[in-house]
């Protein structure tokens, strides 16, 4: 073998390989403060989820009557609502509500958004131009009259809120993933892999998914956000999922009936909301800004 | 010597409709009756200048955009007709690089796994098996197989071409198509690209249909040149002929226009006028005659056609000066 490489690949043997793009992309999230503050609240959020029936202090049905109305601080260390339920062990589990309808309508807008925006962005031509005028009759609804028109039609549970929001978050998830599709089916690799006999579910799958996966999860968090909002939205006008189950936008409607003698019925779960739709907004906005490629000195 | 790719009126034709609100039908002939046939292990060149239609012949012969009309006969086998296991199987013997070594490979695959995915896809070799070929093919390309768990984008351009080849080499194919494989490289690197397709080709028996727009890499690399001019072949001949003595007056000018390395042979550079026209709206007759400096009367009217040239295996050539 006569020919040698073109530069000093030795040199690139030595030094420690460089890191991947996403590595990349999580690095830049983590030196920016604000991304961080985020995930801290969201993580602590989460773990509050999680752990609600070992660190909740009281059982979030029981009913202590004669405690009723309580203000925070003393033995309800956020108050009691009209039926003397504590506020705080109601908070954390009314947060695996909120988190689990969020988490499982945005995953499956996600998946179901995802595989539509990329397979009519690579078939392309009418196919194409029909799908997206669906999505964007979809997307022509404000995501609040969408689930409550789902949820008006289906009655409101647990599985039926899911469906609303994951409904009124596939349109945006088609778009996202079949703009950078539209692409990447130009670029080389996709006519290598056709020339080089691989059938087009192999492509879209294995070489354009990989490479729009990033876009796509910058996007889920930022609709996570959105779903918690629409979740507490539905909750808070009825239609979310029915009482004694506690969910932070029941609580806050709930709380309005006695909001001048006992404000704290719904300000915490308001701010529970509030914290939770900001710490997703933060880290998805920082991790948008870190795989912008714009912003990326490549 | 026998055939192993033959191509017999390729046609091409992109329409797109524009305006509104009566839209209109622009029709791009891109690709007008072309035929040519390479032999077992000969590398045959297609030369012509930007927008010639030479990446889509290229592109159609794979079928990666279908042809209109023509035929495409591989060891006289109808590969347009081919479909699903039969294409696939094609799909092993011809294969392409890609001019552009920057988008030709997944940026989020490593090289290992795009080399030995094509084996896998056609059952070849898998796992241990599939990653020793590909640790070899990466050999046989000059580069080490420790960048087998690299990813592209840390390879140089020159690199990438290697591993282009390499990844067309999987599948262990008969021809490869050459879409001008080193004009996005630097001329240093060129030269070593070259010389390891050359050395491929003597080792391995491969036929290239190689497409350039540059004659000396034409000159250096094919046995057999092919020149074309607004989707249509003007010239076809053993390389040595037609780039020495062409017939055609645009693979004339073509020729003259190429830099010599002997300064005593450079004559005073020819005047090509005007742009190529838009295939969207070729001119009748010959296509080249606008800009042809020896266009006669006929040469508006009538379309010239196909002339052997004198002596056995010469080529032949699309003008009425030889009619």
């Amino acid at each position: 073998m006569s020919a040698v490489s073109d530069d000093p690949l030795v040199a690139a043997e030595v030094a420690p390989p460089p890191p991947s793009p996403w590595k990349r992309a999580l690095g830049k999230a983590r030196s920016n403060p604000t991304t961080m503050i985020g995930a801290l609240i969201c993580l602590l959020i989460l773990a509050g989820a999680v752990l609600a029936p070992w660190i909740s202090p009281y059982d979030p049905a029981d009913q202590d009557i004669i405690n009723r109305l309580q203000p925070p601080g003393g033995d309800y260390l956020l108050g009691t609502d009209q039926f003397g339920r504590d506020i705080l062990s109601r908070l954390l589990w009314g947060a695996r509500i909120s988190l689990s309808v969020s988490l499982s309508a945005i995953l499956a807008a996600m998946v179901i958004g995802g595989a539509i925006g990329m397979v009519s962005g690579y078939i392309g031509g009418r196919f194409d131009l029909f799908v997206m005028q669906v999505m964007d009759v979809l997307l022509s609804f404000p995501s609040l009259i969408l689930g409550l028109i789902v949820v008006a039609l289906l009655g409101p549970d647990l599985v039926n809120l899911i469906v609303a929001i994951a409904l009124t978050a596939i349109a945006p998830f088609a778009r996202i993933a079949r703009a950078p599709t539209l692409a990447l089916k130009e670029r080389a690799f996709v006519e290598a892999g056709r020339a080089l006999g691989y059938s087009h579910t192999r492509i879209i799958f294995r070489h354009i998914l990989p490479n729009i996966t990033s876009e796509v999860m910058v996007m889920a968090t930022l609709w996570l956000a959105t779903a918690v909002r629409v979740e507490a939205s539905l909750s808070f006008i009825g239609l979310g999922v029915k009482p004694p189950t506690p969910t932070w936008g029941g609580m806050t409607r709930d709380g309005f009936e006695n909001i001048l003698d006992a404000p704290w019925l719904a300000v915490f779960p308001g701010i529970a909301i509030l914290l939770l739709v900001l710490g997703l907004n933060m880290v998805g906005d920082g991790l948008r800004d870190a795989t912008d490629p714009k912003l990326r000195n490549e | 010597m026998s055939a192993v790719l033959q191509v017999e009126g390729l046609r091409k034709h992109f329409v797109t409709k524009k305006g509104f609100p009566k839209p209109k039908t622009v029709t791009v002939r891109a690709v007008e009756d072309v035929s040519f046939t390479i032999g077992e292990g000969e590398a045959f060149g297609l030369v012509g200048e930007s927008g010639c239609g030479k990446s889509t012949v290229a592109r159609a012969l794979l079928r990666l955009i279908e042809p209109d009309a023509g035929r495409v006969l591989y060891r006289g086998e109808d590969f347009r007709a081919a479909n699903g296991a039969a294409l696939k199987n094609f799909r092993r013997r011809m294969q392409i690089v890609f001019q552009d070594p920057y988008s030709s490979l997944d940026p989020r695959q490593s090289i290992g796994s795009a080399l030995m995915e094509p084996m896998r896809v056609h059952g070849i070799a898998e796992g241990a098996e599939a990653r020793r070929r590909a640790g070899a093919l990466l050999e046989e390309v000059g580069l080490p197989p420790a960048a087998l768990e690299r990813f592209p984008h840390e390879f140089s351009g020159g690199q990438r071409q290697r591993i282009g080849i390499a990844r067309a080499l999987t599948v262990e194919p008969e021809l490869i198509i050459a879409d001008e494989p080193v004009s996005a490289l630097d001329v240093s690197v060129q030269a070593q690209v070259l010389l390891l397709m050359k050395e491929l080709r003597q080792r391995r028996g491969l036929a290239f249909l190689f497409v350039s727009h540059d004659l000396s890499v034409i000159r250096w690399f094919c046995d057999r040149v092919a020149v074309m001019y607004l989707g249509r072949i003007v010239e076809e001949g053993p390389a040595g002929r037609v780039l020495a003595d062409p017939m055609h007056p645009y693979a004339r000018i073509l020729r003259d226009a190429s830099p010599l390395p002997d300064p005593a042979r450079r004559a005073e550079l020819p005047r090509i006028i005007g742009e190529i026209p838009s295939a969207a709206n070729p001119p009748p007759g010959c296509p080249f005659h606008p800009r042809c400096p020896q266009a006669m009367p006929v040469c508006s009217t009538t379309l010239p056609r196909w002339t052997i040239a004198p002596g056995e295996g010469q080529g032949g050539v699309a003008c009425h000066l030889h009619g």
